[in-house]
């Protein structure tokens, strides 16, 4: 087998510098199964050439959905190629045949590990979420159940579950996001709080979204011009003079 | 008039009630109007049209005919002897000055001296009246004529020609009896202001002699008029002038601080909560320019107050604790208080003050300041102040103040960092903070135009001097402590200089590891500088607002540390867990989630756990399940565990880790093992409220109880771990299934009539009135254009008549000439022939 730098190198260029130009592309069937088995990073390279095998190839490729959900782990949204992963993911989710109960684990899922993500990775999924729902009307149980048990005890989703039509996902509600509401970033508690309203017709742009950086977000931030400086107007009382300041606590000035 | 001359408008249909202007018409009348008028103005212009000299009448109101015509000589004669006046006494030069007393020349009074003084009706004062008889009444009695006839025969002649001459003496002479009169009527006041005088005197005299029961009423003033009499006015008098600015009791301004504060409070909830109202933005009432001068007294009440806020405020939150904090601390403050008074007593009897001791310690201690400073005594006060120095510290004694008297009492505002440095280079931290104030004070924004951009860029200086100490190898943290408080008056004064030079730093820094990052792929943290920055940002805005130009970008930049900076050292750990304060801190108001924050602390306690643990949890970003960074918190050391006492970490570690013995390590790790258990039990307790609470916490838990080898630790750490566990534990599972907000309906379109008052009919009444204004205003515009148009016309062919007529008139005249020449030449001729004819004959 290949080692796993050279393993990323292939599997990056494969689809646009490889597969266009070989007679019989089924015959990278193999390689790319066995890749997308390996898990990590270099299964979500191969996701790329899979598609391309199974859209144009007529490759038949049993549990891909569930493959894909298992793909869904917390370092999705730290990745590297986290825009090229939710590109492809959009695609292989914009089928509107697709059962309710997939796109409700894959909603459910991605949600649930949106409460490790980043600030530029929420901005980006949670259109993405939005875009799941105007496709999958049926899915919006999840943000809108008027007539459900008025308290539960326990989310019934079951994140550890490996196949998704197990999760029980339909039966859930998106506290998830209703928690990145409160989000510190504005933006990210603004997007969040869309779901709160029947969601309009059209779906949101999110290609411009998905090579989304920090550095851009804090740059568009200290960018914008204030009207006016709230102050703070507690006296200052030294570095960590403030009331029950965690710093005077467990640091010393020395 | 004649029927012929008169023309009918004819109106097609008769309508009752209406008036209409032009039903007659009368051509004729109407053109010969025209005409004469444009005989009276078009002809004359017409005529002299090739004049360019016009004449004017400049005699006084000659086309006045309001004025009668004698008046009108009066006024003229008048005119011609004041243009006269002057020019007479040119070449006099002393003609001019005029000495005066009272308004009257000193010649005048000198000549009418007897005048004035005689009271009685003697015959010159006779004569006046006599002379006035004789103006009006063309003279009176005999006696009086001789006299005047004797006197001056030749007036006599010329007397009936003088009339105006004799109204002006008599407009003169009245005019002094004014004067006159004016003179008595002074000396009266002066007599009786003489005689007030008098009297005054005399009544002192009198009042002792008033009866008793006279005396009783004024014998609250007579008895002393002095001392007691101006005492109670003055009492009075400032009763009267300052009813406002009585002495607030301390209820009251505990009040009013308390209003002020919930108002403040008000304020950053609806900034928190993003609510977007531009119209009641405010500003906090403590900018003024006025508070900073007196921040002494400000800042104790301030403290004290604040207690009582947070007190209220922060309810969910341990209640009872803050309270009882805040108690304690208001009793510390007591006590502070308390010795201050003490002190200053003790002051002010060895200066053998005598005041009463319920005036405010503060004005007596400036008071005192003053003294001292006037005697110059310094070194009994240098011994004072380094007493006071050492009992407390925070405050800006005035003692301190007179202690550094050797310090210039003003500064300039210094232009470039160097000389910044310079200024305060090699100064304590006390005299830093002296010179600091006495620049801010000398250099006041109202004191001169440039003073506000000066002092914006020592906000500047400011932070990057206390970067700088906090970047030096052994960072000097006491003195940033002290220079906090400038920096936040600065900050006060100017927020947007103060936020800019902020954000300016933060962006530089962002910059620094953007590019790292880009160049390595991984970047370190940064130093201890940065992280002090940011927890000034802390202080100096707030940190709960749903935006902020200043803090939403320290909150992306510190996202930025916690995901993107490698763990590699101890000290890479603390400043994370430093960071992991801030965060802690910056939301503890708003309760906003920050998931860095958890993935941090959970990648923390996985460093802090023995290799290959079986995993139900997985770490991010900076940390990896595998690799170098693992165990950089494990301590196994039995000894080291054992002899582990909490401790607070010293920040200079961050800078420099001394070289210490490797049980002083393990004991630093504990702390940190400690401090992350702390904040594992500070996010629950905030994010208690969070809908998918279990959820964020879950990996967290998952490590707690099923990992972490709590029976090794010692005591101290486990009493931190089941604390942290139980507030984890503690919490109700709580589900209510999401219901969508509902939607307002939205109304159906609906085309309702438009209905328009029609107030008459058969005129136009589309639009509204400034449309109407409009077309009314276009209409008339066409209707005097086409007038004007009509009398230009009519002005031409009137014009073209005249010249028609003058040609006719030169033709005519030619010809009549003509005529005449030919016919005295035919009648020459008939001469000259007929003579032929007699000659012949003859």
């Amino acid at each position: 087998q290949l080692p796993t730098g050279l393993y990323k190198k292939v599997l990056v260029i494969l689809h646009d510098s490889v597969l266009p130009y070989m007679n019989e592309p089924t015959l990278m069937m193999d390689f790319l199964t066995v890749a997308y088995g390996i898990g990590g990073a270099i299964s979500l390279l191969a996701l790329n050439g899979l598609f391309i095998l199974i859209h144009q190839h007529n490759l038949e490729y049993p549990d891909f959905y569930k493959k894909l959900y298992s793909l869904l782990d917390p370092s999705i949204y730290h990745v590297k190629y986290r825009a090229r992963f939710f590109h492809l993911t959009d695609l292989f989710l914009s089928s509107s045949h697709l059962p309710a109960y997939l796109v409700a684990a894959f909603i459910k899922r991605l949600s649930r590990l949106a409460l490790t993500a980043p600030p530029e990775a929420l901005l980006m999924v949670i259109p993405f979420i939005c875009n799941l729902f105007r496709r999958h009307p049926a899915c919006r149980v999840l943000v809108h159940r008027p007539g459900g048990p008025a308290d539960m005890s326990e989310d019934p989703y079951v994140m550890e579950e490996e196949e998704p039509s197990e999760s029980r996902a339909l039966e859930s509600s998106l506290w998830e996001i209703q928690s990145l509401q409160n989000h510190y970033h504005p933006d990210v508690a603004k997007a969040a709080a869309v779901l709160n309203q029947s969601l309009s017709e059209m779906e949101d742009d999110i290609s411009g979204l998905l090579e989304l950086s920090v550095y851009e977000l804090f740059d568009k931030e200290v960018k914008k011009k204030a009207v006016d400086v709230p102050l703070e107007f507690e006296q200052v009382r030294g570095l960590f003079g403030k009331k029950n300041d965690i710093f005077a606590e467990h640091f010393s000035l020395d | 008039s004649n029927p012929f001359e008169v023309k009918v408008n004819r109106q097609k249909f008769d309508i009752l009630g209406r008036k209409t202007k032009n039903d007659v018409g009368l051509p004729g009348v109407s053109r010969s109007k025209a005409i004469k008028k444009r005989n009276q103005t078009l002809l004359k212009e017409y005529k002299e049209r090739e004049k360019t000299n016009v004449f004017k009448d400049k005699r006084f109101g000659e086309y006045n005919t309001k004025i009668t015509p004698e008046e009108k000589m009066i006024r003229r004669f008048a005119l011609e002897r004041q243009q006269n006046y002057g020019k007479k006494n040119i070449y006099n030069l002393n003609e001019d000055e005029e000495l005066t007393h009272y308004g009257q020349s000193l010649a005048e009074i000198e000549k009418l001296n007897d005048i004035v003084d005689s009271d009685s009706d003697t015959e010159e004062r006779g004569t006046l009246s006599a002379e006035l008889t004789a103006a009006h009444f063309g003279g009176g009695g005999g006696l009086l004529r001789k006299k005047v006839s004797s006197e001056q025969q030749d007036e006599e002649e010329e007397k009936p020609k003088s009339r105006k001459e004799l109204i002006e003496e008599m407009i003169a002479k009245s005019k002094q009896e004014k004067q006159e009169r004016q003179t008595r009527r002074e000396s009266a006041l002066e007599l009786t202001e003489k005689l007030d005088k008098d009297w005054k005197e005399i009544q002192t005299l009198i009042a002792r002699k008033t009866p008793k029961s006279e005396r009783k009423d004024k014998e609250v003033e007579k008895p002393k008029p002095d001392e007691y009499d101006m005492i109670v006015r003055e009492l009075g008098f400032e009763m009267k002038a300052k009813p406002s600015e009585r002495l607030k009791t301390e209820e009251e301004l505990a009040k009013e601080e308390q209003a002020r504060l919930q108002k403040l409070e008000a304020d950053r909830l609806r900034r928190m909560r993003g609510i977007n109202e531009q119209a009641n933005k405010k500003r906090p009432s403590h900018m003024s320019a006025d508070d900073l001068a007196d921040g002494f007294i400000l800042d104790k009440d301030d403290r004290r107050l604040l207690s009582y806020k947070d007190g209220k405020i922060n309810i969910e939150n341990e209640e009872e604790k803050e309270e009882e904090e805040g108690e304690e601390e208001e009793e510390e403050e007591g006590e502070e208080e308390d010795d201050n008074e003490e002190e200053s007593q003790e002051e002010s009897a060895g200066e053998d003050e005598e005041d009463d001791a319920a005036d405010s310690h503060s004005d007596l201690e400036s008071d005192l300041e003053s003294e001292e400073e006037a005697a110059g005594n310094k070194e009994g006060k240098k011994h004072k102040a380094n007493e006071n120095e050492s009992q407390n510290v925070e405050k800006l004694d005035p003692k301190s103040e007179a202690a550094k008297s050797e310090l210039p009492y003003t500064f300039a505002v210094p232009e470039s960092y160097e000389t910044f440095k310079s200024l305060l280079a090699g100064r304590t931290v006390e005299q830093q903070l002296v010179i600091l104030e006495r620049v801010q004070k000398c250099n006041h924004p109202s004191l001169a135009v440039g003073n506000k951009a000066k002092l914006e860029k020592l906000f500047g200086f400011l932070l990057e001097y206390i970067g700088e100490l906090a970047t030096l190898d052994l960072p000097e943290l006491r003195t940033i402590d002290k220079l906090v408080l400038p920096l936040y008056n600065l900050c006060q004064m100017f927020p947007e200089a103060a936020s800019d030079s902020i954000k300016f730093i933060l962006r530089d820094a962002a910059h620094d590891l953007e590019e790292v990052i880009e160049v390595k792929g991984r970047a370190a943290f940064p130093g201890l500088d940065t992280l002090i920055y940011l927890k000034i940002i802390s202080l100096l805005f707030p940190t709960s607002d749903f935006w902020h130009p200043v803090v939403t970008p320290a909150f992306m930049y510190m996202s930025q540390l916690l995901t993107k900076c490698r763990i590699t050292t101890l000290q890479d750990v603390i400043k994370g867990l430093f960071i992991c304060c801030l965060f802690l801190e910056y939301v503890s108001l708003s309760k906003r989630f920050v998931p860095e924050l958890i993935n941090f602390l959970l990648g923390v306690l996985h460093i802090s756990l023995p290799k290959n643990q079986a995993q139900g949890y997985t770490v991010v970003h900076p940390f990896t399940p595998v690799g170098k960074n693992l165990e950089l918190l494990f301590v196994c050391d039995k000894e080291d565990l054992k002899s582990w006492e909490k401790q607070n970490v010293p920040l200079s570690i961050v800078t420099r880790l001394k070289e210490t013995s490797k049980t002083e390590i393990n004991h630093i790790r504990l702390s940190c093992l400690a401090l992350c258990f702390d904040l594992i039990k500070k996010c629950a307790a905030l994010y208690e409220s969070l809908p998918s609470f279990h959820e964020i916490m879950h990996p967290v838990r998952i490590l707690l109880t099923q990992h972490v080898p709590v029976n090794e630790y010692p005591e101290k750490m486990q009493e931190w771990y089941h604390s942290a566990l139980k507030e984890l534990e503690n919490k109700v599972k709580h589900y209510t299934p999401l219901i969508c907000e509902k939607k307002k309906p939205v109304p159906l379109k609906q085309y309702t009539p438009k209905i328009v008052k029609v107030l008459e009919f058969g005129r136009k009444q589309a639009g509204s009135k400034k449309e109407q204004e409009r077309k009314q205003l276009i209409q008339r515009h066409k209707r005097e254009l086409k007038g004007a148009i009509r009398e230009i016309r009519k002005d031409n062919q009137y014009l073209a008549r005249m010249q028609l007529s003058e040609i006719m008139e030169r033709d005519s005249a030619r010809k009549r000439k003509v005529k005449e020449l030919l016919g005295s030449l035919a009648t020459q001729e008939g001469e000259w022939k007929a003579m032929k004819r007699k000659k012949w004959k003859s």
